[in-house]
């Protein structure tokens, strides 16, 4: 047997790369922006989605898709606002990739959607690496998590394009440096666009919507 | 966790090349993986041997070359191999840095007969 040596050089990711560039284009066609929004379990996601979406019921068409290893739990919760919602339970596959994505797009009807937003899977380290076809990633990062999680869990700093800080309201009974934070945030990602909010107080919540609703027309004008 | 379907990928990405070559067996795959590609050796090398074991790569080694981060300072132009976060140029202590290497997730080649 004679042995020969094949060279391959390919991203062993092609194939989710190639999944999430459709996605991407799909969302293009439909006039919708996509978000990816990932954070550590109980950052406060779902309750943002939910606050996000009746905030802006008259001014952003928004759908969502959940995603959880199990639980119809999030999707829920999303329903009781009567946004489109559909629930990806991921098996024990701690994130989602674009296939995945892909497959849920034919039960949402995303015509008259404007903004699309992917809650990832409760982790800060997975979800960082497969594109799912967004237009942007969306981190959220509570104060009760610690001020340290950005030099511990760089990449997902880095990949994202806004940080939300949240649970702001909690800051007078735990020890949390809000500019620790944001100063190591910083020096990761120079570019990353910084929110304090809080969902309980309703604080900063003006800001993120403004971002949103500025990011659309942005992005993927009306 | 997520290397299992990261060893998933590449057994379908072999196995599907195998053909082309007349390959029957591999012995070796050869990756190249970047130092903050967040993949933990250990783990793919099991997952590999997991899920390789019901396929023609059952028994295939995998080998992993890791490759240093290096990053391009935006300010000063300087190129340079950083060792931690935050990146920083060591040349003018900027932070607007572009990473030039270390994120790879490749396949360079497999060997077999």
């Amino acid at each position: 047997m004679i042995e020969i040596k094949i060279s391959l050089v390919k991203n062993i990711l092609e194939a989710n790369e190639k999944i999430a560039a459709q996605n991407s284009q799909f969302f293009a066609g439909k006039g919708v922006m996509a978000i990816n929004m990932m954070s550590a379990p109980g950052a406060g996601k779902t309750t943002l989605i939910e606050d996000t979406i009746r905030s802006l019921k008259n001014e952003l068409n928004i759908a969502v898709i959940e995603g959880d290893i199990q639980s119809t739990y999030d999707a829920e919760a999303i329903s009781s606002t009567g946004a489109q919602v559909v629930q990806i339970n991921t098996g024990g596959a701690c994130h989602l990739d674009a296939n995945m994505i892909n497959e849920t797009l034919s039960q949402l009807d995303l015509n008259p959607v404007d903004l699309l937003i992917i809650e990832n899977v409760g982790n800060l380290v997975c979800p960082a690496e497969f594109n799912l076809g967004e237009s942007c990633k969306v981190m959220l990062l509570s104060t009760s998590e610690g001020d340290d999680k950005p030099l511990k869990y760089p990449l997902m700093f880095h990949e994202s394009s806004v940080l939300l800080i949240n649970k702001i309201d909690l800051l007078p009974y735990i020890d949390c440096s809000i500019e620790k934070i944001k100063q190591e945030s910083l020096k990761i990602n120079p570019d990353l666009t910084i929110f304090e909010i809080s969902c309980k107080t309703r604080q900063g919540l003006n800001d993120w919507h403004d971002w949103l609703k500025a990011e659309k027309q942005k992005k993927v004008p009306l | 966790m997520h290397e299992l379907s990261i060893a998933q990928s590449i057994i379908e990405i072999v196995t599907q090349n195998m053909p082309k070559h007349n390959l029957t067996k591999v012995d070796t795959i050869t990756l190249r993986i970047g130092e903050i590609t967040q993949i933990m050796p250990d783990a793919l090398h099991f997952g590999f041997e997991c899920l390789s074991k019901e396929t023609s790569l059952d028994g295939t080694k995998l080998i992993i070359e890791t490759v240093p981060v290096k990053g391009h300072c935006k300010t000063c132009g300087q190129d340079f191999v950083f060792e931690d976060w935050p990146l920083v140029c060591p040349e003018c202590g900027q932070t607007d840095i572009q990473i030039i290497s270390g994120r790879e997730l490749e396949i360079v080649e497999f060997e077999g007969s």
